[in-house]
């Protein structure tokens, strides 16, 4: 990809048609063109595969847009979200398209800060900001967001969203007990009832087998490209996988898996003629904690920048997503319902309590991914991920494990004594 | 023979680039032979370049908020002002096992091994509470000139609190009591209180040793390290000769050590 020809496609017509505040919205892509450009294209010797991916952010506002236009124009629902929760294999076999929304920008807290609290999620305001101000042409264009209860501030927010547009909210327990698994079955099964009331269309075990089939496919590929970077040397940059990680919850998803497919492919080839990135003897960090929305890079930026590369995302973003499968070929509905319940609560987010098998998962992907050093990341205000932390940092002490804990948010103002910090860090692993 | 005379006779220099003042220190043969600081302005690279100009030639290592941009220009590298603090304060007080580093614009604890490495370190919040900057505010604000503004609370016996945490906040805090006839060195205790309890709380947080040393232009305030030192009982809190040049000392080491490795 050519860096100074790079720039994000416009699509004015469209996006006055979706409703949009086109001049601002138009700013705003230009800015994102020039972070992109900045952030992704100065990089040296990057896999040639993610060419697609850099196609997928110059038709972010555009490309994409026009396919969820035409899915909907055949009766296809189209439902936006912000969460792991999902059931995104209810949504596929009900014909339906699944995509991530807007939620990881400055540009937009300023419009959710004119109505919402300030001392919230930044994620949270980024995410109600984009809609305020009609500046996301993909909350343009759902039928419906898909909201859940694993926050405060998000359920509580949704109550707002939804006389904007309308919000569906399942409610994800707090716990792991029998009886939670028993009421969020329940909910899952009124979430199946909701997609095909908007779908018109019944789910059939068939269309849900196919479903878990591409979904299934989606994550394998994901974690084949997951399992590629642990290689020392890594063959390709944390930033790029992080990009293709967020391309994940907004691109269709069997050619999303075919083109993670290729991008492996190439890997394997790298690896083959050890050819590493950036290079050999590099300090190896792995991120551990809140999700990273698009275009949200910040971190992943300053670490790369001082000469370090990220090997793993403990995240919603990263293997939180794709950790687990579901099993194929189900008799009936009763038992997939019954798989998918078990696969959605093998998630291990913060909003349960105990939650220890988090901190299980957080010491094997350390040692999976080969990793030299943790760091934590976390939202200002994600009071369930700072506050277990504790708990990740402690074990991270018993373990020998170097680490360091950063909160943060959208803004750039903190990003001298982010970088500080990150530079120490690396100098405290190199000895 | 003659390779160990030439590098006793090549000077190393740090040059510590921090928020409000430029700190250059010359080591030469194992020792520090000069050093200079100076109010840092606008272009602080032009000013470095003055300050180092009389070492010509030198090899000169970086630190402190400014130290990308020093490298731009003519530093051979750069390193933090973590790990300058902690390697200044290793080589001249080997004792101490914790820094505790006011700068003007934030605030370290650092956690050292016997050898002089980090193994820890615990930075203050984004904002400008319990920092250098904090107390030049807080002094203007009570017509004190910063020189005096330590030694006068230390006349004050009475605990008056400010509760606020934040500079913006906290100055409210104290016009208000001057604006109630408290008598300003009360204030001025306070207000160095509410400093010595933000790095206590560091201090708790990294965990800390028998040994602890100040560095950092705000270790020049007998104030605060007297009230960390009363907290703290049993641990012997040391003071080195010019605080504020330890982070450029520490520079001007990594400088000689990495030359040494080469």
């Amino acid at each position: 990809m050519n860096a100074e020809s790079f720039e994000i496609k416009a699509y004015p017509e469209m996006w006055n048609d979706l409703g949009m505040d086109v001049e601002r919205f138009d700013k705003m892509r230009l800015m994102l063109g020039e972070i992109y450009r900045k952030t992704y294209l100065t990089q040296q010797n990057r896999p040639a595969r993610m060419a697609y991916f850099d196609g997928m952010i110059a038709e972010i506002h555009g490309g994409r847009i026009k396919e969820l236009l035409a899915a909907k124009a055949e009766g296809r629902p189209v439902i936006g979200t912000f969460c792991v929760y999902i059931p995104e294999e209810l949504v596929l076999a009900a014909g339906g398209v699944c995509v991530g929304l807007c939620g990881g920008s400055q540009g937009s807290v300023p419009d959710a800060e004119k109505i919402l609290p300030r001392n919230i999620c930044p994620m949270v305001k980024s995410a109600f900001g984009f809609k305020a101000g009609r500046i996301c042409p993909y909350f343009q264009a759902v039928d419906f967001v898909y909201g859940e209860t694993t926050c405060d501030a998000k359920k509580k927010t949704w109550e707002i969203l939804d006389t904007m547009v309308p919000t569906y909210v399942m409610e994800i327990p707090q716990m792991k007990k029998q009886s939670d698994r028993e009421m969020w079955f329940h909910e899952v099964k009124e979430f199946k009832a909701k997609v095909e009331e908007v779908a018109g269309k019944e789910v059939t075990v068939e269309g849900l087998n196919l479903a878990v089939k591409v979904m299934n496919n989606k994550r394998r590929a994901l974690q084949r490209l997951n399992t590629l970077r642990h290689t020392q040397p890594t063959p390709i940059s944390g930033k790029d996988v992080l990009l293709v990680e967020q391309i994940a919850f907004y691109d269709e998803p069997v050619r999303f898996a075919s083109r993670v497919n290729e991008l492996c492919d190439e890997l394997e080839k790298r690896i083959a003629a050890g050819e590493a990135v950036p290079s050999k003897d590099a300090v190896r960090i792995m991120v551990a904690g809140v999700p990273m929305a698009l275009p949200n890079w910040k971190l992943h930026h300053l670490v790369e920048g001082a000469g370090a590369v990220i090997v793993n995302e403990e995240s919603c973003i990263g293997t939180r997503y794709y950790k687990d499968l579901m099993a194929e070929d189900c008799k009936d509905m009763e038992a997939i319902l019954t798989d998918l319940t078990r696969r959605y609560m093998n998630i291990d987010c913060s909003c349960f309590t105990p939650n220890d098998e988090r901190i299980d998962q957080v010491l094997k992907e350390f040692r999976e991914s080969q990793a030299d050093g943790i760091i934590h990341y976390s939202l200002q205000f994600c009071h369930t991920y700072n506050v277990e932390e504790i708990r990740i940092r402690e074990a991270c002490a018993r373990e020998g494990i170097p680490y360091m804990f950063i909160e943060s948010d959208y803004s750039p103002e903190d990003v001298g004594q982010i970088q500080t910090r990150v530079e120490a860090f690396l100098e405290q692993i190199r000895g | 023979m003659a390779k160990t005379q030439e590098a006793e006779k090549k000077i190393f220099v740090g040059v510590d680039l921090g928020s409000r003042a430029i700190k250059v220190a010359a080591w030469q043969g194992g020792k520090l032979v000069d050093f200079k600081i100076r109010e840092s302005g606008f272009e602080p690279h032009r000013q470095v370049q003055e300050m180092i100009q009389e070492y010509d030639p030198c090899t000169v290592m970086a630190t402190g908020y400014g130290r990308h941009l020093v490298k731009e220009y003519f530093a051979y590298e750069v390193i933090t002002e973590i790990k300058a603090h902690a390697l200044g304060v290793h080589t001249l007080l080997p004792a101490a096992t914790t820094v505790v580093d006011i700068g003007g614009q934030d605030s370290k604890v650092i956690s050292l091994n016997a050898k002089g490495q980090v193994v820890n370190f615990q930075m203050n919040d984004k904002c400008a509470a319990g920092t250098g900057r904090f107390l030049e505010i807080m002094a203007a604000s009570l017509a004190y000139p910063l020189s005096e503004f330590g030694p006068a609370s230390l006349e004050s016996d009475q605990e008056v609190q400010i509760n606020s945490m934040c500079t913006v906040f906290a100055e409210s805090e104290v016009i208000s009591m001057k604006n109630r006839g408290v008598p300003r060195q009360h204030i001025a205790r306070a207000v160095h209180a509410s400093v010595a309890d933000r790095i206590l709380s560091m201090l708790n947080r990294v965990g800390y040793g028998d040994t602890i040393a100040f560095s950092g232009g705000v270790a020049n305030n007998p104030c605060i390290v007297e009230m960390v030192r009363r907290s703290l009982g049993d641990v012997r809190v040391i003071v080195p000769e010019n605080p504020s040049i330890i982070g450029a000392i520490g520079a001007s080491i990594e400088a000689a050590r990495q030359q040494v490795k080469a």
